[in-house]
């Protein structure tokens, strides 16, 4: 294999996960409420900036940084659902689209408020950013951390989505909210969880995001997020499973769209992304993992 | 209340006299800041009044709008400029455009037309998507065609945007074109048309049941809205003499969407009033964001009352109603 | 053990319900029978919490200790014994049939119980016991009836509320599923309220019997002067 492949395998492979940790949000929220929130890309900047925050500041050690992103985005999509979704929950989805659509304006412009438009270079210690060859390519050590974390959380969820009993009444409620109602499950207090558990992956990938690209910015997160969403219908929107293979293959189709063909086509890489979707969606409208499913009134 | 409203005829000309009583007050000031404000805020209403017809009438969730109206801007753009900077500024157009001069109204028909062409093309292959399909499908089609804008740069100039483009959007223009798109849409709603196209949008099966081609319907308003978005995007650079590839975008199709909820996704009426009111209150909060330096203020105004404003009328002001004009 | 005096309940602009009167002793079975459209499943919906009440007293007496079920929620209502077994039986069709039951058990905490309710579930199922892992989606209508009669029973029900459970059954299984409701009645006592419009099959399991027309009780009494009362044959069970 040459240098070359094997750098764009990693690159792939680095970029997949970032979009398979935003996109395991995207489809845990819709599968349990039919929602598509918006906000959600921005959950991946406000883990960046804490990153950013947390680094600067100089007084938590690196191994600590991690965890507390995950719990600071647990909270960010927590409060996100509180404020946004709760008081609206009921209404037709046209009205909670509006309301994510107008939560992540918000949050963008208020981080714009509070954070400025400068983008910010960022460096994560020289660890991460040491580089190793592999079959002859030079290997950043944070392109196959990234990936290992990415697997660990997926694995991680999936067991707790098949075995617990939280993860069986989330299933429940996807199928099923009236009938979940009346086993006493409380439908509020699991879709918070959703939420704030999608939340701490997209904080993680914008940690991740941060340390990989190197520069953060309030509108960071847009357009990741609307990617990740992508990934979602790819995979099949509210399937786990289909959520990560989704994210893969679009991170890879968008390595293989730049890496493979003549430069002077790489600035149309998001028309192409997006060229992809609408392709996907004319084919198999339900994703590759996706069932077939009426729209719920 | 019931007293006071207008039949169809005289709301016309209550129109009409309002636009033009407003432009002649506007010119007649001589305050350039006044004019280009009720240029914009006229092709707000247009813009509005459109994607009711486009969204309210048939149910859909487009977010599209944005990227026909850079569609259109682009390609009006094209026939305006200056000859004579033509082949500086737009080294990769053909001699045969790059000679060509067109008045405004003629290019931003042809700029419309091409829109109108676009959306047809994308509408056939996304106007059967569900809602949150649809509003992605469209969201990326904004991002498709800003990155063409902007890698386009024989055309464009890219990133760095087209400066300079002669300002020949009259308000005259503006208005008559405001009036015209107001009583097309308002024909098209109390037309069989647009009985067909609010009856999809309450139960697109039981529409069909009844022979009503969803899909065509559905495709029209699509295209239309589209032509519609051109036309507005065509006079835009021209009230404010640049153009960018990023010029409209995201926070544009949010504040369209935000102006037909507030004004009751298909009330033609609605639109137009939550049209004036939001370019006049993010006009002013504008105003405080230049004078404090803290930009971003406005956007979080509009997104937070928005969210208020649909936990307290989830149909917005007036729903399908048209107030203050009596049903012929 | 339920005591309902004239309840009201609003759906919309529409009073559904216009003063139900309705009293259930520990260890009946009770029916609330009556035409499409009467009120018999907003009725239940009320009595398990999931529709606000308008107006009345709802007592639900259990162990010595009286709850107003207007004014408890949902879930604390289903912690208090009140379940209910819902139209179209709504099983979770993507979970295995173990898991339909584990959530029948949704808010107990204790897993050895758990454990054992559910072997008891396979016991009086047998069908349910072979296929444990299977998704309940793959079940015949007669055995996502039993799982969600043993969804229901898994919660440890002491008012068990069941809402047209003939419903899309064929005659000889919905026998069955009724002999499996008097069996659970007789064997561990639990009461239960059944709403039917097989109001033939009801009136002869149920102790006590109400009519419902248009949003009131209009008769009750045993279920069996009920079948022998010549106007209720003639509404309720002229076709039945």
């Amino acid at each position: 294999m040459s240098d070359y492949l094997i750098q764009q395998i990693v690159n792939g492979l680095s970029l997949g996960s970032l979009y398979a940790l935003v996109a395991i949000g995207f489809s845990l929220i819709y599968g349990v409420i039919r929602l598509v929130n918006f906000a959600h890309g921005d959950l991946l900047m406000i883990g960046a900036f804490m990153t950013f925050g947390l680094v600067a500041s100089d007084m938590v050690p690196w191994a600590v940084i991690p965890l507390l992103v995950l719990a600071g985005g647990f909270l960010a999509g927590g409060l996100i659902e509180r404020i946004a979704f709760r008081s609206i929950s009921g209404a037709p989805m046209i009205t909670g689209f509006i309301v994510t659509l107008s939560a992540s304006i918000a949050i963008q412009n208020l981080a714009l408020i509070l954070l400025g438009s400068q983008p910010r270079n960022f460096n994560f210690p020289e660890v991460f950013r040491m580089r190793f060859p592999i079959g002859g390519a030079d290997v950043a050590l944070i392109d196959l951390v990234i990936p290992a974390v990415t697997l660990l959380c997926a694995l991680a969820l999936t067991t707790f989505i098949r075995k617990t009993r939280a993860g069986i009444a989330i299933r429940a409620v996807a199928e099923n909210p009236f009938a979940a109602q009346l086993m006493g499950i409380s439908i509020g207090r699991l879709v918070f969880l959703v939420f704030a558990v999608g939340g701490a992956l997209a904080a993680l990938a914008g940690l991740f995001w941060s340390g990989k690209y190197g520069q953060i910015n309030p509108l960071m997160g847009f357009l990741p997020g609307l990617k990740a969403f992508l990934a979602t219908i790819i995979g099949g929107v509210g399937s786990l499973p289909g959520a990560i293979a989704g994210g893969y293959i679009l991170g890879f189709s968008e390595i293989a769209f730049v890496g493979f063909l003549p430069p002077e086509y790489s600035g149309y890489r998001d028309a192409f992304v997006f060229g992809l979707l609408i392709l996907i969606l004319l084919v198999r409208p339900q994703g590759l993992f996706g069932e077939v499913e009426q729209e719920r009134a | 209340m019931k007293n006071l409203a207008l039949s169809p005829l005289q709301a016309f000309l209550f129109l009409v006299v309002l636009v033009s009583g407003l432009i002649l007050a506007v010119i007649g000031s001589g305050n350039g800041y006044f004019q280009t404000f009720t240029a914009l805020t006229l092709i707000n209403v247009m813009l509005a009044v459109s994607l009711t017809m486009t969204n309210g009438f048939t149910g859909m969730f487009s977010l599209g709008h944005p990227a026909f109206m850079t569609m259109g801007a682009y390609v009006a753009i094209l026939f305006t400029y200056p000859v004579g900077r033509k082949g500086f500024a737009m080294p990769a157009l053909p001699e045969v455009i790059a000679q060509i001069h067109l008045p405004l109204p003629l290019a931003a028909t042809v700029g419309a037309l091409v829109a109108a062409f676009m959306g047809w093309l994308i509408g056939r292959l996304v106007v059967h998507l569900q809602t949150h399909y649809l509003a992605v499908a469209t969201l990326g089609l904004i991002i498709v065609v800003q990155t063409f804008a902007l890698n386009l740069d024989g055309f464009t100039r890219g990133g760095r945007g087209i400066t300079g483009v002669p300002r020949e959007a009259s308000l005259w223009l503006i208005g008559i074109c405001t009036v015209l798109i107001i009583v097309l849409c308002w024909r098209i709603k109390h037309a069989s048309l647009g009985r067909a196209m609010l009856a999809v949008r309450e139960n697109e099966m039981a529409a069909r049941c009844f022979g009503i081609d969803a899909f065509r319907l559905k495709l029209l308003a699509f295209t239309l809205g589209a032509g519609i978005a051109g036309f507005c995007g065509a006079l835009l650079p021209h009230v404010v003499s640049v153009m960018s590839p990023k010029s409209f975008g995201l926070i544009l199709a949010f504040n369209l969407i935000a102006i037909i909820v507030v004004g009751g996704q298909g009330s033609i009426v609605g639109a137009i009033l939550a049209a004036l009111f939001i370019s006049v209150g993010s006009e002013s909060l504008r105003m405080v964001e230049e004078s404090t330096g803290v930009y971003g203020v406005t956007q979080v105004i509009v997104a937070v009352a928005l969210i208020s404003f649909l936990l307290v009328r989830p149909k917005g002001l007036f729903g399908l109603k048209e107030p203050l004009i009596r049903s012929s | 053990m339920l005591r309902v005096e004239d309840l009201h309940v609003t759906r919309g602009r529409t009073k559904v319900l216009q003063g139900i009167n309705l009293e259930v002793e520990a260890g009946e079975i009770a029916t609330l029978i009556g035409a499409n459209g009467a009120g018999k499943t907003t009725t239940l919906m009320a009595l398990s919490g999931l529709l606000p009440v308008a107006g009345g007293r709802l007592e639900l007496t259990t162990e010595g200790e009286t709850i107003d079920i207007g004014r408890t929620r949902a879930v604390d209502l289903v912690r208090k014994g009140i379940v209910h077994c819902p139209e179209g039986r709504q099983i979770f069709g993507r979970l295995s049939i173990e898991e339909n039951l584990q959530l029948g058990a949704y808010l107990s905490d204790d897993r050895a119980r758990i454990a054992r309710s559910i072997s008891e579930i396979y016991e009086r199922f047998p069908i349910l016991g072979e296929r444990r892992t299977m998704k309940a989606g793959n079940l015949s209508g007669g055995e996502q009836m039993m799982l969600a009669i043993g969804r229901a029973l898994v919660a440890q029900p002491k008012l068990l509320l069941l809402d047209e459970p003939s419903l899309g059954l064929a005659p000889q299984i919905t026998e069955e599923i009724f002999g499996a409701l008097e069996d659970l009645n007789r064997e561990q006592g639990v009461t239960m309220l059944i709403v039917e419009q097989n109001a033939m099959l009801a009136l002869e399991l149920a102790n006590r019997a109400f009519v419902i027309e248009t949003g009131r009780i209009v008769l009750n009494g045993t279920g069996k002067e009920l079948l022998d009362d010549p106007a209720v044959f003639e509404a309720y069970l002229g076709v039945g």
